[in-house]
This record gives C-alpha cells, sequence and structure tokens, in this order.
C-alpha cells in the first residue's frame, strides 16, 4: 500500500506544478485585458487606425507604433532570410564537419548575446557608421527612391531593422539547418546520380521538402522580431512617426512600453500602454502558433 | 534544365554556393566584430574597485558596480528558486505521465509562455506583484524572469527525461522499486546532468534580459539585499548608462557589458561543450 501512495504523490505533485504552467497563462491572458479594459472602451478599433499619442490630452491611437513594429521587423527579415538560407546550406550541405561544429557554435553564440549588448554595440558603434557612412551614400545614389531620402541622423528605422536582422538570423539559420538535416541523403543521391549540380540539389530536392519547415523558420524570426525590446528601443529613434524613409526615426510598441510605463500617470494611459502589450503578446502568439505548426508538419514529412 | 547550357549551370552553382559560404562568413565576423568592440571598450573598465565599490556621480572617477552584480545574482536566485520546481517537475509530468490530452495543453501552453514577448513579461509581473505591492521590488523582478524561464525548463526537463532509454526504468519496477523511486533516483538522477546544463542555458538566459525588470526591479543607486525593495542589476544599469550623456558612465555600461557578456559566454559554452561529450545532442 506504501509503494502505491508513494506513486501517486509524484503523480498529483508533478500534475500539480504542471497546472501551473495553464494557469499562469490564463492569469497573463486575464490581466492583459483586464488592465487595458479601459482604454478597450474608451477607443474601441479606433485605438488601432489613429495616430495620436497624446498623454496630456488622453488620446492614445497605436498606428505609429504598429507601423515602427511591422515595418522594422520586415526590414530586418528582408536582410536575414537570404543570409540565414546562406548560413543553413552551409551547415547542412557544403561545411566538412569540424568547421561545421565550430560555425554552428559562433552562430549559437549570436543567439546567446543579450539583447541589451546588441543595443549598447547598435546605439555607440553602428549609428554612427551608419550615420556617417552608409546613409550619406544611399542618400547620394539612391536618393530618388522615397526610403532613402532624408538627414541621415543613423538612429531610425534601418538601424532597428539592421540590429532585429542580427538577432534573428541565429533563429533562422539554426532551425533552417535543422529542417535540411532532417531530409533523406537518398533523395539528394538521387539528384546527383542524374546529374545535378550541388545548387541544383539544394534547390529542386532540398528546398521543396524542407519548405513547410522553411516558411515556419521564418515566422518565428519574424515574430521574435516583433516582440524585441532593448536592441531596438536604443537605435530606432523612438519617435511616433509614420515616414517613407528609412532614415527617419520611429517608434515600437515594445519600446513605447519600455520608454512610458514607469513615467505614466493617468489610469487610462497605463491602461492603453497595457493595450499595446495585449497588441503585442497576440501578434506574437499568432506567429508563433503558426510557426510552430508549420516547423513540427516540416520534420514529420520529412 | 536542358534550356540551360551546362557551363551556365556551373557558374550558377558556384555563385550561389559562394554566397552561401559568404553569409557564414559574415555571421562569424559580425559576432567577432560585436565582441571585440565589447572586449576593447569595456576590459579597461575592469579592475578591483569595478566588483566591489558601488557607483560614484558622474564627474567622479573610480566607482564600481557591486549593487548590480549583487542585485543580478539576487534577482536570477529568486527567479531560479521559483522556476526550477515548476519546470523539472512539470518536465517530470510531462515525460512520465504524459501521454494525455492534458499534457498536450501544458506542452502548447509553455510554448506559448516561451513566445511571450519579454516586455509583456515585464507588464505581467508589474500588475501581479508591483500593483498589490505599491511598489517596485526585487520579488517583482524575480517573478518576472521566473516566467521567462518555467517554459524552458519545463521543456529541456521532459526531453531529457524522455531520453532516458525504457530499459532502465524496467530495471528498477522489476526489483521491485516503487515507481516514484525509480523516477526520483533512477531515471532523474540519469538525466541530471543534461537538466543542470538545460537549468544554466536558462540562467544565463534570463541573466541577460533587461525588459522584465525595468519596471519591476527597477533600479537603485545603493547596495540593497531586500527582496521588498527595488533592486539594481547589471543589465538595467548598462541601459541607463548607455542612454546617459555623460562618457564615463557610458564607459560605466562597456565595463558591465564585458562582464555580462563573458559570464554568458562562459555558461553556454560550457554547457554545450557538456551535453556534446555527454549526451551528443
Amino acid at each position: 500500500m506504501g509503494t502505491r501512495f508513494g506513486d501517486r504523490i509524484i503523480k498529483l505533485l508533478s500534475l500539480l506544478f504542471a497546472s501551473i504552467i495553464i494557469l499562469l497563462i490564463a492569469g497573463i491572458i486575464y490581466e492583459l485585458i483586464s488592465g487595458s479594459a479601459r482604454s478597450l472602451s474608451t477607443f474601441g478599433w479606433r485605438f488601432l487606425v489613429t495616430s495620436t499619442w497624446d498623454p496630456v490630452s488622453k488620446v492614445f491611437g497605436a498606428l505609429p507604433f504598429i507601423f515602427g513594429t511591422v515595418v522594422s521587423s520586415f526590414i530586418a527579415l528582408c536582410i536575414a532570410l537570404p543570409l540565414s538560407m546562406g548560413i543553413a546550406i552551409f551547415l547542412s550541405e557544403l561545411a566538412p564537419k569540424k568547421v561545421r561544429v565550430y560555425v554552428s557554435l559562433m552562430i549559437e553564440m549570436l543567439a546567446a548575446v543579450p539583447s541589451i549588448i546588441y543595443g549598447l554595440w547598435g546605439l555607440f558603434v553602428m549609428t554612427p557608421f551608419l550615420q556617417v557612412h552608409v546613409e550619406p551614400f544611399l542618400g547620394r545614389y539612391l536618393g530618388f527612391i522615397p526610403l532613402f531620402q532624408g538627414p541621415p541622423v543613423g538612429v531610425g528605422m534601418l538601424a532597428g531593422g539592421l540590429i532585429l536582422s542580427i538577432m534573428i538570423i541565429p533563429t533562422i539559420a539554426s532551425i533552417t539547418r535543422d529542417i535540411f538535416n532532417t531530409i533523406p541523403t537518398l533523395s539528394k543521391e538521387a539528384g546527383y546520380a542524374i546529374g545535378m549540380t550541388r545548387w541544383e540539389v539544394i534547390a529542386k530536392v532540398v528546398f521543396p521538402q524542407a519548405r513547410s519547415g522553411m516558411v515556419g523558420a521564418i515566422m518565428l524570426g519574424f515574430g521574435r522580431a516583433l516582440g524585441e525590446t532593448m536592441a531596438i528601443t536604443m537605435v530606432i529613434g523612438n519617435a511616433p512617426a509614420i515616414s517613407a524613409s528609412l532614415f527617419s526615426p520611429a517608434y515600437t510598441l515594445s519600446s513605447v512600453i519600455a520608454n512610458e510605463f514607469t513615467e505614466a500617470t493617468s489610469k487610462i494611459y497605463i491602461s492603453s500602454l497595457i493595450e499595446l502589450a495585449l497588441l503585442l503578446f497576440i501578434i506574437s502568439m499568432i506567429f508563433n502558433a503558426i510557426a510552430k505548426l508549420l516547423i513540427r508538419k516540416g520534420r514529420f514529412s520529412a | 534544365m536542358n534550356s540551360m547550357s551546362y557551363l551556365k549551370r556551373r557558374i550558377v552553382n558556384r555563385t550561389m554556393l559562394l554566397l552561401s559560404y559568404g553569409s557564414a562568413v559574415l555571421g562569424v565576423a559580425v559576432l567577432f566584430l560585436i565582441l571585440s568592440y565589447i572586449v576593447v571598450k569595456g576590459m579597461s573598465s575592469i579592475n578591483l574597485d569595478f566588483f566591489i565599490k558601488l557607483p560614484k556621480p558622474t564627474g567622479e572617477t573610480g566607482g564600481g558596480i557591486a549593487n548590480a552584480i549583487v542585485g543580478s545574482f539576487i534577482v536570477v536566485g529568486i527567479a531560479s528558486v521559483i522556476a526550477i520546481p515548476v519546470g523539472v517537475m512539470s518536465g517530470i509530468y510531462l515525460s512520465e505521465f504524459g501521454k494525455n490530452r492534458f499534457a498536450s495543453l501544458v506542452r502548447y501552453f509553455a510554448d506559448v509562455m516561451n513566445g511571450i514577448p519579454s516586455i509583456v513579461t515585464g507588464i505581467v509581473a508589474y500588475v501581479f506583484v508591483v500593483v498589490p505591492m505599491h511598489r517596485f521590488s526585487a520579488l517583482a523582478g524575480g517573478i518576472a524572469l521566473s516566467i521567462m524561464m518555467i517554459p524552458i525548463i519545463t521543456r529541456t526537463s521532459e526531453e531529457l527525461i524522455r531520453m532516458v532509454p525504457d530499459t532502465i526504468r524496467e530495471a528498477g519496477l522489476a526489483l521491485g522499486i516503487p515507481q516514484w523511486k525509480v523516477i526520483m533516483f533512477v531515471v532523474l538522477r540519469t538525466a541530471s546532468t543534461g537538466i543542470v546544463t538545460g537549468i544554466m542555458l536558462a540562467v544565463a538566459r534570463v541573466g541577460g534580459e533587461t525588459a522584465p525588470l525595468l519596471f519591476t526591479a527597477f533600479n537603485n543607486s545603493f547596495m540593497s539585499l531586500r527582496l521588498d525593495q527595488p533592486i539594481s542589476t547589471m543589465t538595467v544599469l548598462i541601459y541607463n548608462y548607455a542612454s546617459s550623456p555623460y562618457p564615463d558612465w557610458n564607459t560605466i555600461a562597456w565595463g558591465t557589458a564585458f562582464l555580462l557578456i563573458v559570464i554568458v559566454l562562459i555558461v553556454n559554452i560550457v554547457s554545450k561543450v557538456f551535453t556534446n561529450t555527454k549526451y551528443s545532442l
């Protein structure tokens, strides 16, 4: 009897701890919704489409922040995507085993560097470089495109996108590499046997089989970029502007929370900031959920 | 494919493979670029005072970040005390009793939790802890970090406990040992190296977090050991000092960043080496 009792205890105990996870999520969702109730009822859907953010007259709209978050993450994706694919191909198909181990380790270290350190480096090293060298150059030769117009100030959308891209490369690259590694050697050898080049095998044998997993990895990276806070807060310039130029400062959902939450005085101000957090939570949940599904599917089909 | 000549195919092949090599080189170069800046700009401020003195007002030379180092350890310690039991026990549940729908729900929710942006975690801890306590506190910071740690530890523990072969469990049960003893003393012990490594990685990960601490642990220019008071941490200190207009504070930010990155990278490398030799993960 005694042994049965012990068995039941450990099952119950571990079940109890596991339930904490579900309770926590329920609590988080409840708190985010109830915390933003005031803002939700005052502004309704207008919150998402107005661009006034005025704590003094207590009018709040999230549009510039949604714009900043989505655009900076999109820029990050445009830069990170080809590079991550290149790294994943290198690690799974090209590198000799010894090189692979070390390069893998270094890419993983890139993921381990804390976000505040990217921010520090971005603020003191990257943005001055952009301001002095990159942005004037782009402005001079590509200035006819609205993307590259305006004064070069360093901090801004371009800097934000760049720093985010460095941060999501390891995520996308390592998941994609794992998926490439699950592609059976047999199907690759079949490609070589009919005289395909290495690149043709990658493009016509590996890619099609890994497609859903690759899309999943990309979405996961995008989700990470959306929720990133410190690094982007330090380099994006923190001005709620909607501008076509990549040089102009912008503001993201996460940055405005980081900068203003401790200074928020009125209840509606706090509530609006919590609604921004709710928004961020929902957006990243959606991306994460779809990404997880695609990655799992990508692994199963392989 | 027939439309393309052999030469053209070879050129395409070469170009694409070169681009792939190039991106790997670029990725590694970026890592070294960032690390070398941190080392060059940060190392000069590291001396004994840096570890044992309190920050000085701007303009005065010397001083250190003792309060932030202690604070970081306290906050991460609180987070570990909460997250390790919850994570490991949940991991045991998922791997040993986890063949039901409730377990897949827990698994899914742990993944959801893992994807919560860190700044949102800060807001949640603010509402849970700071509002009822009416002040910022080390405890609130620890709870914020524990929310990030729980899902990481849960999923790694589950995975590692699952890797323990069933034959070991069966051997224990065949000797007449009750299941709970098999789990606690045989399975858990077999998986322990891996679990400890997983925990170390989780600690390193949340130890570098800033966003959840901004409005929970907040900040404190003095040495504080009290859990119900605001406390200084290395990451928040980097943020505040980096954004300040004073060059001497910026220098301290670089020094702190150097210390932080050394700790984080050492933990990461050590645990990678550990897992590679032990389990060849």
